[in-house]
């Protein structure tokens, strides 16, 4: 039998801070895209301890300024990308620099500088990772699929999955069900 | 950033190509350590030194004495410590053949060897800035697939 699960990482995420906080008796404030306030000095063999708890997850504190803003910009661009419920009506610019309080050439700027790719790339790449996690995890058909990434067609769909990587997304279903294939009778 | 460099490893039988794949390199902007074999056995030998350190991306020519690509590959992807590590297949071949088959064995990324080195280095930068977006933004590796 298989079953197929969807996290929620933030909220994930979140209840593991939650948790581990309080087990430290630490007093803080969750603020937005994972920002913790501490609410008094915290002593260094509590914080030492803390890095070690979020280590096991993962998780990690970023120390650079720099990092913490393009680390806000990917997590709104996802937002964007994975949130297409409830349908947001402006362009990915206007959000980026309405929600961040920057302007779009500051973080477009920082973003290209630190992760060696352009902001359009990004939400490309992130759009075409989550084509491929439903191509290969749910029955969707492309069609579906194109609907649900909020694509005008198959064909845009198709043609951009092809661009970005270089094969067709009919392609990519059939090596991936080979692959499983192949492990299947490994095993 | 976890790391400040990406590790790259070539295997390669023609003294041509490893020669434009390492000067490729050296004109990137983007930070790489690049370390080359003559053959697969030679890769083999190297990567199966214990605790020795993994490259990031490995190429792989196919057509290599000794021991293939494809035979690496093989041996690579039934080793769980080499798990992590990128492959992507570097050879003069395009046939559809090659491609598929390489691609269901585990290969992530497929190039067909460009003749200009103009189209190398934008080649060669591509797939470091992919690795890397994967790397940094805990992207599924199994659905990593490219074709260049």
């Amino acid at each position: 039998m298989k079953i197929f699960i969807k996290f929620d990482f933030t909220q994930f995420c979140s209840t593991i801070l939650d948790e581990k906080l309080d087990e430290l008796n630490i007093k803080y404030r969750m603020l937005n895209f994972g920002e913790i306030e501490f609410l008094e000095p915290v002593p260094p063999d509590k914080l030492k301890a803390f890095d070690a708890i979020l280590d096991t997850y993962g998780i990690e504190k970023i120390e650079n300024q720099k990092v913490i803003l393009v680390q806000k910009i990917k997590d709104t661009l996802i937002d964007m990308v994975f949130n297409t419920n409830d349908a947001i009506n402006v362009k990915s610019s206007v959000y980026l620099s309405d929600k961040l309080g920057h302007s779009y050439g500051y973080l477009s700027n920082l973003f290209s500088e630190v992760t060696y790719t352009s902001i359009e790339n990004f939400i490309i790449l992130q759009r075409i990772e989550y084509a491929k996690s439903l191509i290969t995890n749910t029955g969707l058909s492309l069609t579906e699929i194109a609907f649900r990434l909020q694509y005008s067609s198959v064909a845009h769909l198709s043609t951009q999955f092809k661009n970005t990587t270089g094969i067709t997304p009919t392609a990519f279903q059939r090596i991936i069900a080979k692959r499983r294939e192949l492990k299947n009778n490994k095993d | 950033m976890q790391e400040d460099y990406t590790y790259v490893v070539l295997a390669d039988d023609d003294e041509d190509d490893r020669l434009f794949f390492v000067e490729a390199f050296e004109e990137l902007k983007i930070q790489t350590r690049v370390d080359i074999y003559k053959d697969g056995v030679a890769l083999m030998d190297a990567l199966n030194v214990p605790d020795s350190v993994l490259p990031n991306i490995l190429f792989l020519d196919l057509n290599m004495p000794k021991k293939s690509g494809l035979e690496c590959l093989i041996e690579i992807k039934s080793n769980n410590r080499f798990k992590d590590i990128a492959i992507a297949i570097y050879s003069t071949s395009a046939s559809e053949e090659d491609i598929e088959n390489t691609f269901v064995q585990g290969a992530n990324i497929y190039i067909k060897k460009p003749s200009d080195f103009k189209i190398l280095k934008k080649i060669l930068s591509d797939v470091v800035t992919i690795n890397w977006q994967y790397h940094t933004n805990g992207l599924d590796k199994d659905n990593f697939l490219l074709r260049l």
